[in-house]
Protein backbone atom coordinates (compact mmCIF):
# COMPACT_ATOMS: atom_id res chain seq x y z
CA UNK A 1 0.00 0.00 0.00
CA UNK A 2 1.70 3.49 -0.71
CA UNK A 3 2.39 6.02 1.64
CA UNK A 4 -0.61 8.28 0.14
CA UNK A 5 -3.45 5.74 0.78
CA UNK A 6 -1.77 4.70 3.98
CA UNK A 7 -2.21 9.05 4.53
CA UNK A 8 -5.59 8.99 3.10
CA UNK A 9 -7.11 5.99 5.47
CA UNK A 10 -5.45 7.50 8.91
CA UNK A 11 -7.60 10.80 7.42
CA UNK A 12 -10.49 8.70 7.32
CA UNK A 13 -12.17 11.26 4.97
CA UNK A 14 -12.62 9.17 1.64
CA UNK A 15 -10.55 11.83 0.03
CA UNK A 16 -8.99 10.27 -2.78
CA UNK A 17 -4.73 11.48 -1.88
CA UNK A 18 -3.13 10.97 -5.15
CA UNK A 19 0.77 10.79 -5.83
CA UNK A 20 -0.49 14.14 -8.09
CA UNK A 21 -2.59 15.53 -5.65
CA UNK A 22 0.46 15.81 -3.47
CA UNK A 23 2.73 16.73 -6.25
CA UNK A 24 0.20 19.47 -7.14
CA UNK A 25 0.91 21.57 -3.60
CA UNK A 26 -1.44 20.54 -1.21
CA UNK A 27 0.91 19.53 1.71
CA UNK A 28 3.51 21.50 0.85
CA UNK A 29 4.29 24.01 3.96
CA UNK A 30 4.95 27.64 3.13
CA UNK A 31 1.90 27.46 0.44
CA UNK A 32 0.69 30.79 1.58
CA UNK A 33 1.96 33.25 0.00
CA UNK A 34 0.74 35.94 2.26
CA UNK A 35 2.71 36.79 5.43
CA UNK A 36 0.10 37.49 8.44
CA UNK A 37 -2.86 36.55 6.65
CA UNK A 38 -4.47 35.56 10.05
CA UNK A 39 -3.46 39.24 11.31
CA UNK A 40 -1.50 38.33 14.36
CA UNK A 41 1.07 40.83 14.39
CA UNK A 42 0.54 44.15 14.84
CA UNK A 43 3.62 45.88 15.51
CA UNK A 44 2.43 49.40 14.74
CA UNK A 45 -0.31 48.88 17.00
CA UNK A 46 -3.52 47.20 17.62
CA UNK A 47 -4.89 50.68 17.38
CA UNK A 48 -3.81 52.85 14.27
CA UNK A 49 -3.59 55.59 12.55
CA UNK A 50 -6.13 57.06 10.36
CA UNK A 51 -4.95 58.00 6.13
CA UNK A 52 -2.92 55.60 3.51
CA UNK A 53 -0.38 53.75 4.78
CA UNK A 54 0.45 50.81 7.53
CA UNK A 55 -0.93 51.46 10.24
CA UNK A 56 -1.97 48.50 12.22
CA UNK A 57 -1.61 45.18 11.50
CA UNK A 58 1.47 44.00 9.74
CA UNK A 59 1.87 44.22 5.87
CA UNK A 60 -1.99 44.92 4.94
CA UNK A 61 -2.17 48.85 4.42
CA UNK A 62 -4.97 51.57 3.66
CA UNK A 63 -4.48 52.88 0.05
CA UNK A 64 -7.15 55.30 -2.04
CA UNK A 65 -6.70 57.92 -4.24
CA UNK A 66 -8.80 60.74 -5.38
CA UNK A 67 -9.58 63.50 -2.86
CA UNK A 68 -10.04 61.72 -0.15
CA UNK A 69 -12.53 63.48 2.09
CA UNK A 70 -13.56 60.56 3.67
CA UNK A 71 -11.08 58.90 6.62
CA UNK A 72 -10.49 55.45 6.89
CA UNK A 73 -8.95 54.08 10.58
CA UNK A 74 -7.24 50.29 10.46
CA UNK A 75 -7.60 48.41 13.66
CA UNK A 76 -6.28 44.95 15.33
CA UNK A 77 -9.52 43.17 16.49
CA UNK A 78 -10.40 39.61 18.38
CA UNK A 79 -13.97 39.28 16.28
CA UNK A 80 -12.91 37.00 13.99
CA UNK A 81 -14.34 33.48 12.08
CA UNK A 82 -14.06 29.98 13.92
CA UNK A 83 -10.43 28.83 13.73
CA UNK A 84 -8.98 32.48 14.07
CA UNK A 85 -8.27 34.73 16.77
CA UNK A 86 -7.34 37.89 15.00
CA UNK A 87 -8.81 39.89 12.17
CA UNK A 88 -7.81 43.45 11.05
CA UNK A 89 -10.85 45.84 10.70
CA UNK A 90 -11.15 49.35 8.31
CA UNK A 91 -13.44 51.83 9.69
CA UNK A 92 -15.09 54.79 8.34
CA UNK A 93 -14.52 57.56 10.70
CA UNK A 94 -15.50 60.66 8.15
CA UNK A 95 -17.41 60.31 5.46
CA UNK A 96 -18.07 60.74 2.07
CA UNK A 97 -21.78 60.61 0.72
CA UNK A 98 -20.82 61.17 -2.89
CA UNK A 99 -17.77 59.79 -4.51
CA UNK A 100 -16.36 61.84 -7.12
CA UNK A 101 -15.20 60.02 -10.29
CA UNK A 102 -11.56 59.64 -9.14
CA UNK A 103 -12.56 58.81 -5.54
CA UNK A 104 -11.25 55.36 -4.14
CA UNK A 105 -10.36 53.33 -1.14
CA UNK A 106 -9.63 49.85 -0.43
CA UNK A 107 -7.20 47.61 1.67
CA UNK A 108 -3.58 46.13 -0.38
CA UNK A 109 -1.47 43.70 0.17
CA UNK A 110 1.70 43.99 -1.52
CA UNK A 111 4.40 40.77 -2.82
CA UNK A 112 7.97 41.12 -3.49
CA UNK A 113 8.45 40.13 -7.07
CA UNK A 114 11.45 37.59 -6.13
CA UNK A 115 8.85 35.75 -3.94
CA UNK A 116 6.42 35.50 -6.92
CA UNK A 117 8.93 33.27 -9.81
CA UNK A 118 7.76 30.16 -9.54
CA UNK A 119 4.40 31.49 -10.74
CA UNK A 120 6.45 31.84 -14.29
CA UNK A 121 4.24 34.74 -15.14
CA UNK A 122 5.41 36.52 -18.75
CA UNK A 123 5.44 32.36 -20.11
CA UNK A 124 2.76 29.90 -21.36
CA UNK A 125 3.40 27.91 -17.98
CA UNK A 126 1.97 30.98 -16.16
CA UNK A 127 0.00 29.27 -12.97
CA UNK A 128 -3.26 30.15 -11.94
CA UNK A 129 -3.12 31.29 -8.14
CA UNK A 130 -6.40 30.96 -5.89
CA UNK A 131 -7.01 33.94 -3.24
CA UNK A 132 -9.12 32.83 -0.04
CA UNK A 133 -10.50 35.21 2.54
CA UNK A 134 -12.80 35.66 5.56
CA UNK A 135 -14.80 39.03 5.59
CA UNK A 136 -17.62 40.65 7.71
CA UNK A 137 -18.61 43.59 6.17
CA UNK A 138 -21.38 46.40 7.77
CA UNK A 139 -22.74 46.61 3.94
CA UNK A 140 -24.10 43.68 1.60
CA UNK A 141 -23.64 44.22 -2.28
CA UNK A 142 -20.88 43.44 -4.47
CA UNK A 143 -17.50 44.14 -3.70
CA UNK A 144 -14.12 44.04 -5.87
CA UNK A 145 -11.28 42.63 -5.94
CA UNK A 146 -7.80 42.99 -7.68
CA UNK A 147 -4.15 42.12 -8.48
CA UNK A 148 -2.31 44.63 -9.68
CA UNK A 149 1.29 43.93 -11.56
CA UNK A 150 3.15 46.76 -11.74
CA UNK A 151 6.41 46.01 -13.41
CA UNK A 152 4.30 45.92 -16.47
CA UNK A 153 1.35 47.69 -15.03
CA UNK A 154 -1.06 44.90 -15.88
CA UNK A 155 -4.43 44.07 -14.25
CA UNK A 156 -6.99 41.12 -13.36
CA UNK A 157 -10.17 41.19 -11.37
CA UNK A 158 -13.21 39.68 -10.14
CA UNK A 159 -15.87 40.31 -7.61
CA UNK A 160 -17.66 38.46 -4.83
CA UNK A 161 -20.74 39.00 -3.42
CA UNK A 162 -21.44 39.79 0.62
CA UNK A 163 -24.60 38.14 0.95
CA UNK A 164 -25.29 39.10 4.53
CA UNK A 165 -24.43 42.13 6.74
CA UNK A 166 -22.43 42.19 9.70
CA UNK A 167 -21.06 38.27 9.16
CA UNK A 168 -18.29 35.99 8.60
CA UNK A 169 -18.05 34.87 4.92
CA UNK A 170 -15.40 32.96 3.61
CA UNK A 171 -15.26 34.34 -0.37
CA UNK A 172 -12.59 32.04 -3.06
CA UNK A 173 -11.47 33.58 -6.28
CA UNK A 174 -9.41 31.70 -8.39
CA UNK A 175 -6.99 34.21 -11.19
CA UNK A 176 -5.64 33.03 -14.35
CA UNK A 177 -1.97 33.14 -14.60
CA UNK A 178 -0.82 35.60 -16.69
CA UNK A 179 1.13 34.65 -19.95
CA UNK A 180 2.26 38.52 -21.55
CA UNK A 181 3.38 40.56 -18.23
CA UNK A 182 7.23 39.07 -16.45
CA UNK A 183 6.95 39.88 -12.71
CA UNK A 184 10.56 40.92 -12.25
CA UNK A 185 12.73 39.01 -9.92
CA UNK A 186 13.23 41.66 -7.88
CA UNK A 187 13.24 42.74 -4.09
CA UNK A 188 10.89 45.47 -5.27
CA UNK A 189 6.98 45.15 -6.15
CA UNK A 190 5.54 42.05 -7.84
CA UNK A 191 2.48 41.78 -7.19
CA UNK A 192 -0.78 44.23 -5.20
CA UNK A 193 -4.03 42.53 -3.82
CA UNK A 194 -6.58 45.35 -3.39
CA UNK A 195 -9.34 44.84 -1.81
CA UNK A 196 -12.24 47.78 -2.69
CA UNK A 197 -14.20 49.19 -0.66
CA UNK A 198 -15.27 52.27 -2.93
CA UNK A 199 -14.34 53.29 -6.28
CA UNK A 200 -15.59 55.86 -8.26
CA UNK A 201 -17.18 56.24 -11.62
CA UNK A 202 -13.38 56.37 -13.73
CA UNK A 203 -12.66 52.45 -12.14
CA UNK A 204 -15.16 50.62 -13.84
CA UNK A 205 -16.42 50.04 -16.98
CA UNK A 206 -13.88 47.84 -18.32
CA UNK A 207 -14.30 44.14 -18.08
CA UNK A 208 -10.95 42.78 -15.99
CA UNK A 209 -11.73 39.52 -15.66
CA UNK A 210 -8.84 38.55 -17.66
CA UNK A 211 -5.17 40.08 -17.91
CA UNK A 212 -4.76 43.10 -19.83
CA UNK A 213 -2.85 46.26 -19.80
CA UNK A 214 -3.73 48.66 -16.52
CA UNK A 215 -6.37 51.21 -17.62
CA UNK A 216 -8.31 52.75 -14.67
CA UNK A 217 -11.61 51.37 -15.92
CA UNK A 218 -10.65 48.46 -15.17
CA UNK A 219 -9.12 49.05 -11.81
CA UNK A 220 -12.26 48.38 -9.69
CA UNK A 221 -14.89 47.10 -12.38
CA UNK A 222 -17.67 45.73 -10.98
CA UNK A 223 -17.18 46.82 -7.70
CA UNK A 224 -20.42 48.28 -6.35
CA UNK A 225 -20.97 49.65 -2.95
CA UNK A 226 -19.64 52.67 -1.15
CA UNK A 227 -18.31 51.58 2.32
CA UNK A 228 -17.20 55.29 3.04
CA UNK A 229 -20.28 57.03 2.98
CA UNK A 230 -21.25 56.16 6.71
CA UNK A 231 -19.16 56.55 10.02
CA UNK A 232 -21.12 53.08 10.55
CA UNK A 233 -19.55 51.47 7.80
CA UNK A 234 -16.95 49.00 8.51
CA UNK A 235 -14.67 45.95 6.68
CA UNK A 236 -13.31 42.90 8.47
CA UNK A 237 -10.64 40.58 6.93
CA UNK A 238 -8.71 37.04 7.78
CA UNK A 239 -7.60 34.21 7.02
CA UNK A 240 -6.16 35.70 3.56
CA UNK A 241 -4.47 32.79 1.39
CA UNK A 242 -2.73 33.40 -1.95
CA UNK A 243 -1.75 29.95 -3.38
CA UNK A 244 -0.41 28.41 -6.31
CA UNK A 245 -3.52 26.32 -8.47
CA UNK A 246 -7.38 26.46 -8.86
CA UNK A 247 -8.06 25.05 -5.81
CA UNK A 248 -8.56 26.72 -2.11
CA UNK A 249 -7.17 24.70 0.76
CA UNK A 250 -7.51 24.90 4.32
CA UNK A 251 -5.41 27.94 6.09
CA UNK A 252 -1.91 27.46 6.07
CA UNK A 253 -1.73 28.74 10.33
CA UNK A 254 1.79 28.90 10.73
CA UNK A 255 3.25 30.56 14.73
CA UNK A 256 3.27 33.77 15.96
CA UNK A 257 6.74 33.23 15.96
CA UNK A 258 7.45 32.35 12.20
CA UNK A 259 4.62 34.94 11.01
CA UNK A 260 6.48 37.78 13.20
CA UNK A 261 10.03 36.76 11.87
CA UNK A 262 8.68 37.42 8.16
CA UNK A 263 7.02 40.26 9.00
CA UNK A 264 10.28 41.92 10.62
CA UNK A 265 11.94 41.73 6.91
CA UNK A 266 9.51 44.89 6.55
CA UNK A 267 9.32 46.40 9.72
CA UNK A 268 11.21 46.52 13.11
CA UNK A 269 11.12 48.12 16.53
CA UNK A 270 13.74 48.88 18.70
CA UNK A 271 16.10 50.81 21.52
CA UNK A 272 19.62 52.04 21.65
CA UNK A 273 21.70 54.50 24.08
CA UNK A 274 24.90 55.13 24.99
CA UNK A 275 26.82 57.92 27.06
CA UNK A 276 29.16 60.91 25.12
CA UNK A 277 29.36 58.84 21.91
CA UNK A 278 29.10 61.12 18.68
CA UNK A 279 27.86 58.11 16.65
CA UNK A 280 26.68 54.45 16.82
CA UNK A 281 25.58 51.64 15.04
CA UNK A 282 23.13 48.92 15.85
CA UNK A 283 21.85 45.66 13.61
CA UNK A 284 18.85 44.68 12.58
CA UNK A 285 16.92 41.30 14.22
CA UNK A 286 16.28 40.49 10.72
CA UNK A 287 17.80 41.55 7.45
CA UNK A 288 15.47 44.18 5.84
CA UNK A 289 13.91 43.58 2.29
CA UNK A 290 15.86 46.76 1.62
CA UNK A 291 17.80 49.41 3.88
CA UNK A 292 14.26 51.14 5.53
CA UNK A 293 13.32 54.47 6.63
CA UNK A 294 14.42 54.78 9.83
CA UNK A 295 12.08 56.93 12.61
CA UNK A 296 12.67 58.02 15.95
CA UNK A 297 9.70 56.88 18.33
CA UNK A 298 11.27 58.21 21.95
CA UNK A 299 13.49 58.34 24.54
CA UNK A 300 15.13 54.81 25.75
CA UNK A 301 15.97 56.06 29.35
CA UNK A 302 16.43 59.59 29.57
CA UNK A 303 14.77 62.85 28.57
CA UNK A 304 17.71 64.22 27.48
CA UNK A 305 18.48 62.18 24.92
CA UNK A 306 19.16 63.21 21.71
CA UNK A 307 20.41 61.72 17.78
CA UNK A 308 19.04 61.35 14.65
CA UNK A 309 18.59 58.19 13.25
CA UNK A 310 19.67 56.44 9.72
CA UNK A 311 20.10 52.82 7.86
CA UNK A 312 23.08 52.52 6.52
CA UNK A 313 21.94 49.14 4.67
CA UNK A 314 19.91 46.52 5.37
CA UNK A 315 21.32 44.96 8.09
CA UNK A 316 23.17 47.81 10.03
CA UNK A 317 21.30 51.32 11.69
CA UNK A 318 23.28 54.44 12.90
CA UNK A 319 22.75 57.32 15.55
CA UNK A 320 24.51 60.53 14.91
CA UNK A 321 24.47 62.69 17.95
CA UNK A 322 24.48 65.92 16.51
CA UNK A 323 25.95 67.08 19.57
CA UNK A 324 24.28 66.05 22.41
CA UNK A 325 25.77 63.75 25.54
CA UNK A 326 22.77 60.71 25.32
CA UNK A 327 22.71 59.40 22.11
CA UNK A 328 20.30 57.06 21.15
CA UNK A 329 16.11 55.92 21.83
CA UNK A 330 13.53 54.02 20.03
CA UNK A 331 13.15 53.85 16.52
CA UNK A 332 11.38 52.02 13.88
CA UNK A 333 12.94 51.07 10.72
CA UNK A 334 10.13 50.44 7.53
CA UNK A 335 10.99 48.47 4.72
CA UNK A 336 7.92 47.83 3.24
CA UNK A 337 7.18 47.88 -0.30
CA UNK B 1 -1.94 54.34 -7.79
CA UNK B 2 -1.41 56.99 -4.75
CA UNK B 3 1.11 59.03 -3.19
CA UNK B 4 3.06 59.54 0.38
CA UNK B 5 2.23 63.14 1.79
CA UNK B 6 5.95 64.26 2.23
CA UNK B 7 5.77 67.98 3.10
CA UNK B 8 9.49 68.74 3.47
CA UNK B 9 13.02 66.91 2.50
CA UNK B 10 16.06 67.50 3.12
CA UNK B 11 19.44 65.75 2.82
CA UNK B 12 21.32 64.16 5.90
CA UNK B 13 24.94 64.79 5.67
CA UNK B 14 27.35 62.96 8.28
CA UNK B 15 30.98 64.38 7.94
CA UNK B 16 30.06 66.14 4.95
CA UNK B 17 28.94 62.98 3.32
CA UNK B 18 25.10 63.05 2.09
CA UNK B 19 23.87 59.54 3.89
CA UNK B 20 20.06 60.24 3.48
CA UNK B 21 16.98 62.34 3.05
CA UNK B 22 15.15 63.79 6.39
CA UNK B 23 11.50 63.67 5.15
CA UNK B 24 8.51 65.00 7.20
CA UNK B 25 5.31 62.77 5.95
CA UNK B 26 1.83 63.52 7.96
CA UNK B 27 4.19 65.22 10.00
CA UNK B 28 6.42 62.34 11.33
CA UNK B 29 10.00 62.98 10.52
CA UNK B 30 12.05 60.25 9.04
CA UNK B 31 15.11 59.13 7.28
CA UNK B 32 15.11 58.00 4.07
CA UNK B 33 18.34 56.04 2.59
CA UNK B 34 19.52 56.59 -0.54
CA UNK B 35 18.51 53.02 -1.99
CA UNK B 36 16.12 53.02 -4.90
CA UNK B 37 14.23 49.94 -3.49
CA UNK B 38 13.34 51.71 -0.52
CA UNK B 39 10.28 53.05 -1.46
CA UNK B 40 9.74 56.49 0.59
CA UNK B 41 13.13 57.25 -1.78
CA UNK B 42 10.99 56.04 -5.05
CA UNK B 43 8.13 58.07 -4.22
CA UNK B 44 10.85 61.45 -3.23
CA UNK B 45 12.42 60.71 -6.93
CA UNK B 46 9.13 60.37 -8.03
CA UNK B 47 7.58 64.01 -7.00
CA UNK B 48 10.89 65.91 -7.66
CA UNK B 49 10.53 64.34 -10.72
CA UNK B 50 7.12 65.87 -10.94
CA UNK B 51 8.24 69.16 -9.88
CA UNK B 52 6.06 68.70 -6.68
CA UNK B 53 9.16 68.56 -4.35
CA UNK B 54 12.61 70.24 -4.00
CA UNK B 55 15.32 68.26 -1.33
CA UNK B 56 17.45 71.03 0.64
CA UNK B 57 20.80 70.86 1.06
CA UNK B 58 22.09 69.61 4.07
CA UNK B 59 22.68 71.97 7.23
Amino acid sequence: MSNARNLANLLGTGTQITTAYIADGAFQANRNLVINGAMQVAQRGTSGATGNGYNSVDRFRIASGGTSQWALTQTQETDAPTGFSKSTKYSCVTAETTLDAADWAGIQYTFEGQDLQHLSYGSASAQSITLSFWVKSSATGTFGVSLFQPNDSRIIGSTYTISSANTWEQKIITFAGDTTGIIDNVNTEGLRIYWLLAAGSIYTGTDNTSWKAYTSNAFADGHAVNLIDSTSDNFYLTGVQLEVGDTATPFEHRSYGDEFAKCQRYYEYGRIAQVDTPVITGSFVVLKRAAPTMTRLGNTWTASEGGTFGSLDNSTYYVSSGGVSYVGGQWSADAEL
Amino acid sequence: MDSINITSAQYMSVDGENRGIKIVVDGVEMSVPLDPANRHYDEIQRQVEAGTLTIADAD
